[in-house]
């Protein structure tokens, strides 16, 4: 039981435990005080100076996101004084921040804009003057970084760190201080892994994907190209917020229906790609026990977390499958094995992801994609569940109002073991569902392997499969992934499996999913309730093996021979380098 | 002001970089350690290039950019390499009204480089500085040193001839 402390707040008595803040305490009262810096577990600075209250005895304001409470307190959280510091704060932020609000990407959705009107502040240019020397790095593919609108928070800075990657920094001080790279470098000169989670953790439009609707629609009005989408596991699940839907939502039906409307020839599902990943990657699991490694064999279906494995650890490289990710494997299938069945160029079909990761717009453009042949990419554009909507947006299209539509069937009929891709443990999960079903050479009951579910950073089992201890562990975020691969480089861990996730939560927490203030994100599992959505698609699946599925077998008597052949190795798998940091 | 940042080639040797691990190995375990690495880095270096800095950066395990962001931090840091010789100009109050930004125009168009830059022959750095205590002799110039007091325009070609 937690020590309790009573407090008052706004003559309000209340009783919490010990370790809160007077934020946290506040909430309990139903009082949300604004923060702009502050982000729990990740950004607790007190720096922005917004979430300032009266505390009765204390010298003056403190910073409510980082006091903790004690007991006797008396807090005052709405005074005139306090009203006027806040409006005042944000008045000074406004005097060197780009106020062209109109055509931000972040109109609408933006935390200081959101402040301004609820503070009630009437001039934007209250306090106007000098304005720091700012620049504008658009030299890497899945991000746009404006320093006109950045407020300092170091949002990003923590969310970068807190991924173990720290590319992201204040440099200079005082007035000059701005975020930018080491040596100033533009972001594409730096080790960056392209994750994306800066841009979710960033209040205003200072951080934004690179933005591909434009393209997309292009691609579409161009009679000569036969378009075709594809959507991630992940994105059915958060797609539904965008459109003011709770939280957890599985919006696949109304998804796929928008899709057709926005005029895709296609509606494919990555799911089927993630099937086809779990043939392959199960196999290459069984090969390398059979043969005695590399092991761990660790997943390869999260770009970012590759992109870190080839900067911070290129020796474990080897020990990484070389699977194409399920985007790369579905794109593909659909340029060679689909373009072939029905009889299309290949160089006139363009396949368009929705991917809920910035990461995927790098891996699009990677090296050894392009199964169909030299400059044809198996992937062409690779969008974010953020562009997706605006697409969606942008067309007119009430999205609520759409009915539920299926997939087209060529490469759209999947199953639970592809739904679950999503969220962190779900890629083990699936590829061990098939791994012991081969193993045991049966059809096994016992599908669900609880101990790799949940948002926990690192979780380790071992199962008994086939006759040997397989030991397996699901990673995401990066700062574990670090934590255990410096255990594999070590030696030490003895795992055969490791499936790493580069954002944490998986998928569903990606930095290419739809935004949620921080009062959101500080308070309410995104990870866990989206991937609720994703572990319920699962159990209503009629299937929900990989190998179970009608496409991926049909795929494999007609095309590839088995998993692992050399057909199968030519286009559905890859390789990677070793990157020098700086 | 941002820093200039130095794109004259690397030059350390071996014995630097061995005594700046071992600089490193001896400030390791302390919290905070990037400060007073940096400080006797630039003591060893003379300057603190990104060559120096990602070596401080891997031997404490934190990343080349918090690193950085300490080095521009505190105006101690240098980035650029100190010539043979050193020339500071005093832009200190007293300095500035007698006329040291007309020193300084002149040292900057004769030496082809600006303040907190060296030359590509490694000769001659300049340097900006802010009141050297000498104000009777404004504006005052020290080129390593020595000291030049109510310098001119028109002497800097002069001093700077002694040095070669």
């Amino acid at each position: 039981m937690e020590n309790m402390v009573n407090i008052k707040i706004n003559g309000m008595p209340l009783s919490v435990p010990s370790s809160y803040t007077i934020l946290e305490a506040a909430r309990e009262a139903g009082i949300d005080i604004p923060t702009l810096c502050y982000l729990k577990g990740i950004n607790e600075i007190g720096a922005c100076r917004m979430c300032v209250v009266e505390v009765k005895g204390a010298r003056s304001f403190v910073a409510s996101c980082v006091y903790p409470v004690n007991e006797g307190m008396e807090v005052l959280t709405n005074t005139p004084a306090i009203q006027k510091s806040r409006k005042m704060t944000l008045e000074m932020l406004l005097s060197v921040h780009n106020r062209d609000c109109l055509a931000c990407k972040r109109n609408g959705s933006c935390e200081l804009q959101t402040l301004c009107n609820e503070l009630g502040v009437e001039q934007s240019d209250r306090f106007d003057g000098a304005k720091p020397d700012v620049s504008k790095d658009e030299s890497s593919l899945h991000l746009i970084r404006d320093n006109s609108k950045c407020i300092l928070c170091r949002r990003c800075v923590a969310a970068c760190s807190d991924q173990h990657v720290g590319v992201l920094g204040p440099n200079c001080r005082g007035f000059d201080t701005h975020i930018a790279c080491a040596f100033e470098k533009p972001l594409n000169e730096v080790p960056c892994v392209s994750c994306g989670q800066c841009i979710v953790s960033c209040p205003t439009g200072a951080l934004t994907e690179r933005d591909q609707c434009d393209e997309v629609m292009a691609a579409i009005n161009d009679p000569e190209k036969f378009v075709v989408v594809q959507t991630a596991p992940a994105i059915r699940a958060t797609l539904g917020e965008c459109f003011g839907l709770p939280v957890g939502t599985n919006v696949k039906g109304k998804m796929v229906a928008a899709l057709r409307r926005l005029g895709f020839d296609k509606v494919f599902d990555t799911d089927f790609g993630a099937d086809l990943t779990i043939m392959e990657e199960a196999n290459e699991l069984l090969e390398r026990v059979k043969n005695g490694g590399p092991l761990p064999l660790i997943t390869s279906c999260s770009p970012g977390w590759i992109k870190f494995c080839e900067y911070y650890y290129p020796e474990l490289l080897q020990n990484v499958s070389s699977c194409k990710s399920p985007q790369q494997m579905t794109g593909a299938i659909i340029k060679t094995y689909y373009a072939e069945k029905n009889n299309i160029d290949p160089k006139k079909i363009v396949v368009v992801s929705v991917m809920p990761c910035t990461a995927k717009k790098f891996e699009a453009r990677r090296d050894n994609q392009d199964a169909a042949g030299a400059g044809i990419p198996d992937t062409d554009i690779a969008i974010t569940t953020r562009e997706l909507a605006r697409l969606i947006k942008m067309a007119n299209i009430n999205f609520e109002r759409l009915p539920d539509e299926e997939f087209d069937p060529a490469l759209g009929i999947t199953t639970g073991a592809a739904a679950i891709f999503g969220a962190t443990g779900g890629v083990m999960e699936a590829a061990l569902r098939t791994a012991a079903d081969t193993l045991e050479g049966k059809s096994l009951d016992s599908i669900e392997y609880k101990e790799v579910r949940g948002t926990e950073g690192i979780k380790e089992a071992v199962y008994h499969i086939g006759g040997m201890d397989v030991k397996v562990a699901a990673v995401s975020g990066l700062s574990n992934a670090n934590e255990i691969l410096s255990k594999v480089k070590n030696g030490e861990g003895g795992y055969h499996f490791i499936e790493i996730m580069c954002c944490p939560g998986g998928c569903v927490n990606g930095g290419g999913q739809p935004l949620q203030p921080a009062a959101v994100r500080s308070f309410t599992d995104l990870k866990a309730e989206r991937a609720k959505a994703l572990y319920e698609e699962d159990k209503n699946l009629p299937l929900r093996k990989s190998h179970e599925s009608p496409i991926v077998k049909t795929l494999y008597e007609e095309y590839l021979e088995n998993p692992g052949s050399h057909k199968a190795h030519k286009i559905l798998h890859t390789t990677y380098v070793a990157r020098k940091k700086f | 002001m941002q820093k200039r940042i130095s794109n004259l080639p690397f030059k350390g040797t071996p014995e630097q970089k061995q005594k700046l691990d071992e600089v490193i190995e001896r400030h390791k375990q302390e919290r905070g350690a990037i400060l007073p690495v940096l400080q006797e880095a630039q003591e060893i270096y003379g300057y603190l290039p990104l060559e120096v800095q990602s070596i401080i950066a891997e031997g404490l395990g934190v990343s080349l950019e918090e690193v950085y962001g300490v080095s521009t931090f505190y105006s101690q840091f240098s980035l650029t390499p100190k010539g043979k010789y050193n020339v500071s100009i005093c832009l200190g109050t007293a300095c500035y009204v007698k006329g040291a930004a007309a020193v300084l125009d002149k040292l900057t168009s004769i030496l082809g480089i600006q303040p907190e830059e060296c030359t590509p022959d490694g000769k001659f750095s300049l340097t900006a500085c802010r009141c050297v205590g000498a104000c009777g002799l404004a504006p005052v110039l020290t080129v390593n040193g020595d000291v030049y007091g109510r310098m001119t325009p028109e002497e800097v070609e002069q001093v700077l001839a002694k040095y070669e």
